[in-house]
């Protein structure tokens, strides 16, 4: 039992709350849950493997299944990417400065990682995940840790055994004692220190974010001049685009891509009823003009770089699909990147079938 | 002004009050009276009229109050989907945040979930596992009680240094809200709590129906004692980014616990260990052991004017510093604040009494020499916590905590009325 709960048992208080709760009073509100309402919901595991369903996984498999949900974010080999959590690696830091906390090097129980991945992963499509499916990511996890061999396979009946690397680097808040001196009788009023100086300025630092009261009063005159610009453009370049696109599709090559855009999906929509989501929708955005999709807010770079008469040609969209950061310094799309040639050209091709 | 007999102002009269008011103003154009313009001659809104009340069925801030937004820090997270956004607490006073410029914290962005569609499930040790749907929810008796929820990484970007320039952005991690709800105690004695049997050692974990499925394990002692169910925050629905329409209260405790779009509440024999309680929202000691459990939120106090976005604009004389105390422990029964960076320090006036896991407004009325400042504030609570130092707080924690940095604020308040964050010595 945590130290918590004995502090609280001993008290009053406690013998109150926990209390004969057979002379409450019942409202008879709510319905009986049906077990499969129950079974549909009730999906947490916890450390001693309660709520683990039967599955199995292999490394081989993980790092497939990985690198087509996963890798987005985490990258390849778990490493992260940009600001997104790493998963592996940072062993051995956390008495460091900046320790790296990843699966491998903080995290205590392997029942936390299956379960997040199961609930909440991946992001944009959480809850899509089959056991087997999560049994092999979890196993490709440990791997990138080094924690499993390549011949390793997880499954519900060896899950146990292992154990990660932190699991005893927890103890439960004692700040009751450990920062005991913080409870004062009588705290300093006068002559408390002999100076004051000062050690450290937020202002060297300078990372913090402009007040957008400033920004929006400049911003009129530059929206101003916008619609000009906009207005100019499509009506030189983009009409042409446009017909050319709508003439040529390479049926099986939108189908190759079809199957890319599954890393996409995460945070962009087509089709009919296709929403902004992390994303802007994607409808018709070969040939369009770059940053206008309706109601998306675009980083101050791209809507920048659209006010120039940019326009998504099927080179421009290759540029940017091969690595957007290089493209775009400021983009918000956190996406890696696509490495082959191919994959550009399907994906952009099973774009060109979603007109507007 | 003359009176008919039937004590309504006569129509003649009011037809001569009327030419009267026009004669000013031609008067006071041409005159141009010594004075202040906006007293001397007659303004626009004091003679045309305003908006009518069919204008705004639902009321925003005044455009002149458009800075008063919340803010994020962009560099902070990968993605605005999962992550926050801050409190202008540099320019509200009182103590109740309003909804709509409340710090939101999301894990998988704010979901649009009608009551209709909501559902809430008790299952696990239980007597009856029940669903409930919202209108069930609201046929309970009902509580109403003022907390903060603070998320347990306010002001931990400073842990390392002084970072950001701002009360916002320091301490902005933070509202402070009236809840009413049902209490969660009322909901689980409704499922039955003899199929637990002892419930010393016994947990509610709880979970939220957004894609991020937030799930937080809460001692039963705790779950039974003052955590609420709430749909109503300061006497409205509550806001889609605040969990619509049913949210956890969990009063005194942190921000994550407070699990949003309440979904499921499963009474269990042990602990969960979810993401949010493991990798997340522990607290690494300098010999890389790390505390976990850190539930309760110390008391801790700020300056939010001056403030670096606070700046004293008007010169030596009367001066009103003020600020915000709270503890999760309990009621703030006192607040001192220094002008010389913790030298002396003299006891600020309370703007009410400190109640339970609430937030406390204080003001220290000063006349300003016009000489430069450090100004802190110190927070103490009904446990007889004293809010530690930086100093003192690295000394047990370290550098590495990230969470519950709930150390004293200096800002820097210069001779031109500026304010900067900085940390003394």
């Amino acid at each position: 039992m945590s130290k918590f709960l004995n502090l609280i048992a001993g008290t009053a208080l406690a013998s109150t709350l926990i209390a004969a709760p057979a002379l409450a009073e019942k409202y008879g509100l709510g319905r009986p849950a049906t077990p499969d309402e129950v079974a549909a919901w009730d999906l947490d595991v916890a450390p001693d493997g309660t709520g683990l369903p039967v599955g199995s996984g292999d490394v081989f498999t993980g790092e497939e299944v990985f690198a087509e949900h996963c890798a987005i974010c985490h990258g390849d080999f778990a490493e992260g990417v940009d600001n997104w959590p790493k998963l592996a690696g940072g062993m051995d830091t956390l008495d460091h400065e900046d320790p790296l906390k990843t699966v491998g090097s903080y995290w205590p129980y392997l029942s936390t990682t299956w379960d997040y991945v199961n609930r909440s992963m991946p992001f944009g499509a959480a809850q899509t995940l089959s056991p087997d499916d999560v049994y092999a990511i979890v196993a490709y996890i440990l791997y990138s840790n080094d924690l499993v061999d390549d011949e390793f396979v997880l499954s519900n009946e060896n899950f146990l055994e292992v154990e990660l690397p932190n699991a005893g680097g927890f103890i439960i808040d004692d700040r009751d004692t450990a920062e005991a001196h913080f409870w004062k009788a009588e705290p300093c009023m006068s002559n408390c220190k002999d100076k004051v100086e000062i050690t450290m300025r937020a202002a060297v630092l300078d990372v913090t974010p402009e007040e957008e009261g400033a920004e929006e009063a400049a911003a009129p005159a530059e929206e101003a001049a916008a619609p000009v610009e906009e207005a100019a453009a499509p009506a030189e370049e983009a009409p042409v685009e446009e017909t050319v696109v709508a003439m040529v599709i390479d049926e099986e090559l939108a189908k190759k891509g079809e199957k890319v855009f599954k890393k996409c999906k995460a945070c962009h929509q087509v089709g009919d009823g296709a929403q902004n989501k992390t994303g802007p929708v994607l409808n018709g955005i070969v040939g369009a003009s770059v940053g206008a999709v309706e109601g998306f807010k675009y980083s101050k770079a791209m809507k920048e770089l659209g006010e120039t008469g940019a326009t998504w040609t099927p080179e421009e969209m290759a540029a940017f699909l091969t690595k957007p950061k290089a493209y775009l310094k400021k983009t918000k799309m956190s996406f890696a990147g696509l490495k082959k040639e191919k994959d550009i050209a399907a994906v952009t091709e099973y774009l060109k079938t979603f007109q507007n | 002004m003359t009176m008919s007999f039937n004590g309504k102002p006569s129509r003649r009269a009011f037809l001569k009050g009327a030419v009267a008011a026009g004669g000013t103003v031609a008067g006071a154009s041409v005159a141009k009276a010594a004075g202040d313009p906006l007293i001397t001659e007659v303004q626009e809104w004091a003679s045309a009229t305003g908006e009518g009340v069919d204008a705004t069925p639902y009321g925003l801030p005044i455009e002149f109050e458009s800075d008063v937004v919340r803010r994020n820090v962009e560099w902070l997270t990968a993605d605005t989907i999962s992550s926050i956004n801050f409190t202008p607490i540099h320019a509200l006073d009182g103590t109740i945040t309003p909804q709509g410029c409340a710090f939101e914290r999301h894990h998988s962005g704010a979901i649009e979930l009608r009551k209709e569609d909501y559902r809430l499930m008790i299952n696990g040790l239980v007597d009856t596992p029940l669903v409930f749907t919202y209108e069930d929810l609201e046929r309970f008796p009902r509580e109403n009680h003022v907390y903060f929820c603070e998320c347990a990484a306010n002001t931990g970007m400073e842990w390392a240094g002084a970072q950001l320039n701002g009360a916002q952005f320091t301490h902005g991690m933070i509202h402070n809200m009236e809840y009413s709800g049902v209490s969660l105690r009322t909901l689980l004695e409704e499922a039955g709590l003899d199929a637990a049997g002892d419930l010393k050692d016994k947990w509610v974990y709880v979970e939220g129906a957004d894609a991020s499925s937030n799930g937080r394990s809460i001692p039963m002692e705790k779950a039974l004692d003052d955590v609420l169910v709430a749909f109503k925050a300061n006497g409205e629905a509550l806001r889609k980014e605040h969990g619509y329409p049913v949210r956890l209260v969990v009063p005194g405790w942190e921000g994550n616990m407070w699990v949003k779009w309440l979904r499921r509440i499963e009474v269990t024999n042990q602990a969960i260990e979810s993401r949010e309680e493991t990798s997340k929202y522990t607290d690494t000691l300098e010999d890389g052991t790390s505390r976990k459990w850190t539930w309760v939120m110390d008391a801790k106090s700020v300056v939010t004017s001056p403030s670096p976005q606070s700046p004293i604009k008007h010169g030596p004389g009367p001066l009103v510093v003020t600020g915000l105390a709270w503890s999760g422990r309990g009621s703030i029964t006192g607040v001192d604040v220094s002008l010389d960076g913790g030298i002396t320090w003299q006891e600020a006036r309370l703007g009410a009494p400190g109640t339970d896991k609430a937030l406390t407004r204080f003001y220290l009325d000063i006349n300003w020499n016009g000489e430069e400042m450090f100004l802190q504030s110190r927070a103490r609570d009904s446990s007889g916590y004293v809010q530690p130092t930086k100093a003192e707080l690295r000394e047990v924690r370290g550098l590495n905590s990230i969470y519950h940095n709930n150390c004293i604020q200096t800002w820097w308040v210069k001779a031109n009325g500026e304010a900067e964050n900085v940390e003394v010595s």
